[in-house]
Order: C-alpha cells, then structure tokens, then sequence
C-alpha cells in the first residue's frame, strides 16, 4: 500500500516536472499580450500566455470535406458600400461597381518593399484552400470552404523584416485589430478571396478577408484593406478592437 | 482509523474559491448563452441551422431578423447564407473576459484541489462511497430518511453519509471535470492542438450542450445543498466551513 502510494506521488511529480521543463524551455520567447495590465483581462493574458507557452504552435485546426458544408450567417457589416458612412464607404461602392478590379490592398511598415496588392497579385501567389469551422464569439459555428493567399506569403512577398512583431489589420468599415507572429506565420491563416468554390461574396467580407482559424471568428477580419507591420503594439484607438470593448486575445 | 475532526483549511479555502469561482461562471455563463440562447448537437450550429433547444432568455431569441437566404450551390439541399438585420443583445466584450478569469481562478485551485485530495487520502477516506455503502438495502435507508426530511443535526466536516458522498464525488469527479473539459474543447485554439477533444464530446456544439446540462446539474446540486445545508444548521455549517470547528 504504502509502496504504490510513493509511485502514484512520483508519477505526479515526475509529470509535472516534465510540463514543466516543456514550460521552461519556452519561456524567453513568450511574453504577456500587450492587454496585460487590464484587470478583466488578465484571465485572457493567462490564456494566451499558456497557449504560447504549452501548445504546439504548427498544430493544424481540423479540415473537413466538401459534405461538411453548412449554411453560414453573415454578421456585423455585410454591406460596406451601404452602411460605412465615410468616404471608405464611398471607395467601396465603386470597388464593388467594378468587380474590385480598382481594389488594393495596402502592405506597410516593417517591410522591406512596402507595396500594394491587386486582388490579382493575391491570386497569382501560391494559394491555400481549406475547409474549416468558424467559431463565433456569440456562441455558433458555421463551416465554409476558403481559398486564399497565406498571410505569411503576402507578407513575405513585400519583404517582412526579421524585427516584425504584429500585424495590424485595417478595414474598410474601419476596424483595427492585430495578430502576433504566431498567427501571423500560421499555415492555415490566410487572406481569403474565394468562399465555397467561389468568388468571397459580399457579406462576407469581399474583396478578401482574413481567416485566422486558431482564434475566436471576429478574429478573422472582413473586408481588408491595409495591413502594417509593426515591432510595438497598436491598439488602433477608437477604431481597434480594444478600446470598443473587446478582449485582443479570447483564445480560450 | 483516525478520523479529522471539521473540514481541514486546505478542504474549506478550496470549497471559497470554488464557490466565489462556480458564481462569477455562471452569471457570466448565462450572460454568453443570452447572447445566443440557442443549443445544437454536432459540430455546427447557428440560426441558419435547426436548433436542439431554444431557450427565451433574451431578446436574441428566435429574434428573426435575417434578410432573404441565399444558396452558395444550384441545389435544392445547398446550404445558404443570410445577412442579420438585427441588432442582437451582446455583452460578450467584459462577458466572456470574466468567465475564463474565473474558469482560471477555478481550474488552478481545482487542480491542486485534486492532486491534494488524491495523494493526501481525502478523497479515498471522506468522498469516495465504499462498496458496502453501496449496498441497495443501505442507499435505499439513506433515500428514505432524506425523503422523510429527517436531516442528521451538522457534524461539522467529515464522515459523510453515503448520498453526501454520492453528491460530492459527482460533482468533484464528473460535473467539474465535464465542465472544464467541454469548455476548453469550445476553444480554437485547443481544438486545434487537441483535435481529439472536440470530437470526444460529438462535435463542438454538443461540448457546448453538455457544458449547459452541466451547468443546470451543477445548479441543481447547489440548491440541494444550501437546503441541507440549512436543515442540518446554517450557523454551525457556517462555522464549521469558515473556522473550522
């Protein structure tokens, strides 16, 4: 009895120890997400403190296959052109009059060739596409075919420089909100312009969206319009996810 | 065999946190699901697809206000998407924010809460029912006595009789480990380094579900409890698991 006791508590110890150690090894490349110092989310800087520090960070979401296809809600704005009243709005009217030939997408900051993108370019890089689950923070899930650009391609096509820390994300029904180089790098992170076999329809965020799918839905941003690479954190203000009330990391 | 008098500090420190934690979770649990009061089985679902069970606990539900469906595919079974014209009540910002601060306050002590009462012998001497406890003749006396309301008078920690027992070890044993595994099972980022996890629940939305059904049990357990807990003694319950004695 007392022999199998010793045993139980060294395999605890032992398992703990080996957590641990994984923990330990990590620790210099993680830090707290730049929302650390706020108290309601300080659960969430745990969250993504742990998720850095013990997941593995390649892992791949599940992908489905074409019979998985459900029908998806289209939420927040689904119509730029209509409901954004400023003169983005105006852009998008005429980006969508004329099939997003006009379109761009703005790639800035730390990069070696800042530039901008057509929607054409994006197709004429190396692709991905992929069948995945979208899970929204309201509490439903939907699952969409997505074809698109990897951010990670994008990014490395204007020359991302080693010193990149986020990427923030602008767009056009002006939100700001922004990835780390975990989600950033992420081989199923794209910027997607085809939605179920076809072109990304409008109330889902066309010309192209981003799909993040290691995160909560709101996460993947719709209608992207500019991105800038930054080494420091970047609330986006009034527009950014953050000072609208949202947690920047809701992994859990 | 030596029996501790009253409820051991490490038991009475754990029984608070778990009891501040499980309060904040579910406030702010039922704040999510007001956001959408609708539950599914499977992987998928949302207010384009039938529902399991809607519950009227907001002016989300069944609110209607979806523009005209559209099909992604020339099929009459394709799925469809629809843009909500609705503006749905939505405190998820703070909401959720403050569940995985309390799930956190939870799962940390509710871990070492474990790992104490497995190596320590706690649960072995105190919660887990022994086999001859077990007995029908024996559980079916317990069933009675309860249903009699003739309540035992506090002890003021252990022994427990066998349906305390009973109780305490699903709720240690099944309820909170339920809880804890459908919620991570919901998270991206889990699901994807744990693809398993999901699917051992039946999908997404079914770890959704049970994360309700445990909820509702965990909620039912605790209203029994304060029941007897009044019935045995407020104040000398109060002190046994406050001070001790």
């Amino acid at each position: 009895m007392a022999t199998r006791l010793i045993t139980r508590r060294r395999a605890i110890v032992a398992g703990l120890a080996s957590i641990g150690g994984v923990a330990a090894s990590r620790l210099p490349l993680v830090e707290l997400p730049p929302t650390y110092g706020n108290l309601l989310r300080a659960g969430d800087a745990l969250t993504y403190a742990a998720h850095r520090l013990l997941l593995p960070q390649h892992a791949l979401v599940r992908e489905y296959t074409l019979a998985d296809l459900t029908s998806f809600p289209a939420i927040g704005t689904t119509s730029p052109a209509v409901s954004v009243k400023t003169p983005l709005g105006e852009q998008y009217r005429d980006w969508q009059a004329g099939g997003f030939r006009d379109w761009r997408l703005s790639v800035e900051g730390l990069v070696a060739t800042p530039r901008t993108f057509s929607l054409d370019d994006l197709k004429a890089l190396p692709s991905r596409t992929q069948i995945t689950r979208h899970t929204c923070e309201e509490g439903w899930t939907a699952i969409g075919q997505w074809t698109g650009v990897p951010l990670a391609t994008v990014l490395e096509a204007a020359g991302i420089l080693p010193a990149a820390r986020f990427a923030v994300l602008h767009s056009v029904d002006d939100w700001v909100d922004s990835l780390d180089m975990s989600d950033v790098l992420h081989p199923q992170t794209l910027l997607a312009y085809g939605m179920n076999g076809r072109e990304l329809p409008v109330p889902h965020g066309a010309p192209v969206r981003l799909r993040v799918e290691r995160q909560i839905g709101s996460k993947s941003m719709k209608y992207v319009r500019r991105i800038v690479v930054t080494d420091t954190f970047d609330d986006g203000g009034t527009s950014g996810s953050i000072q609208n009330g949202w947690a920047w990391y809701n992994g859990i | 065999m030596d029996e501790p008098r009253g409820h051991a500090r490490w038991v009475r420190v754990s029984h608070w946190i778990g009891a501040a934690s499980l309060l904040v979770l579910a406030v702010t649990g039922v704040l999510i699901l007001m956001v959408h009061p609708r539950l599914y089985w499977g992987e998928v679902g949302n207010d384009l697809t039938p529902a399991l069970l809607e519950l009227p606990i907001s002016r989300n539900h069944q609110h209607g206000g979806w523009d005209t469906p559209r099909p992604f595919f020339a099929r009459a079974d394709s799925p469809v998407s629809a843009s909500r014209t609705y503006d749905i009540f939505n405190q998820n910002g703070w909401g959720r924010s403050l569940h995985f601060l309390a799930a956190w306050c939870l799962v940390v002590p509710g871990a070492l809460y474990l790992l104490g009462g497995l190596v320590g012998g706690h649960f072995r001497s105190h919660l887990w029912p022994g086999a001859r406890e077990m007995e029908p003749r024996v559980l079916w006396h317990h069933v009675v006595e309860h249903a009699r309301f003739r309540i035992p008078p506090a002890s003021g920690g252990p022994r427990y009789n066998v349906l305390q027992k009973i109780a305490y070890s699903s709720v240690v044993f099944v309820a909170a480990p339920a809880m804890v595994l459908t919620g991570l099972a919901m998270s991206p980022a889990i699901a994807a380094a744990f693809q398993w996890l999901p699917r051992m629940f039946g999908g997404h939305q079914s770890a959704r579900t049970i994360h309700f059904a445990a909820f509702v049990a965990l909620v039912l357990f605790v209203i029994v409890h304060l029941v007897m807990v009044a019935a045995s003694g407020f104040r000398r319950q109060m002190r046994a698991m406050t001070l001790g004695d």
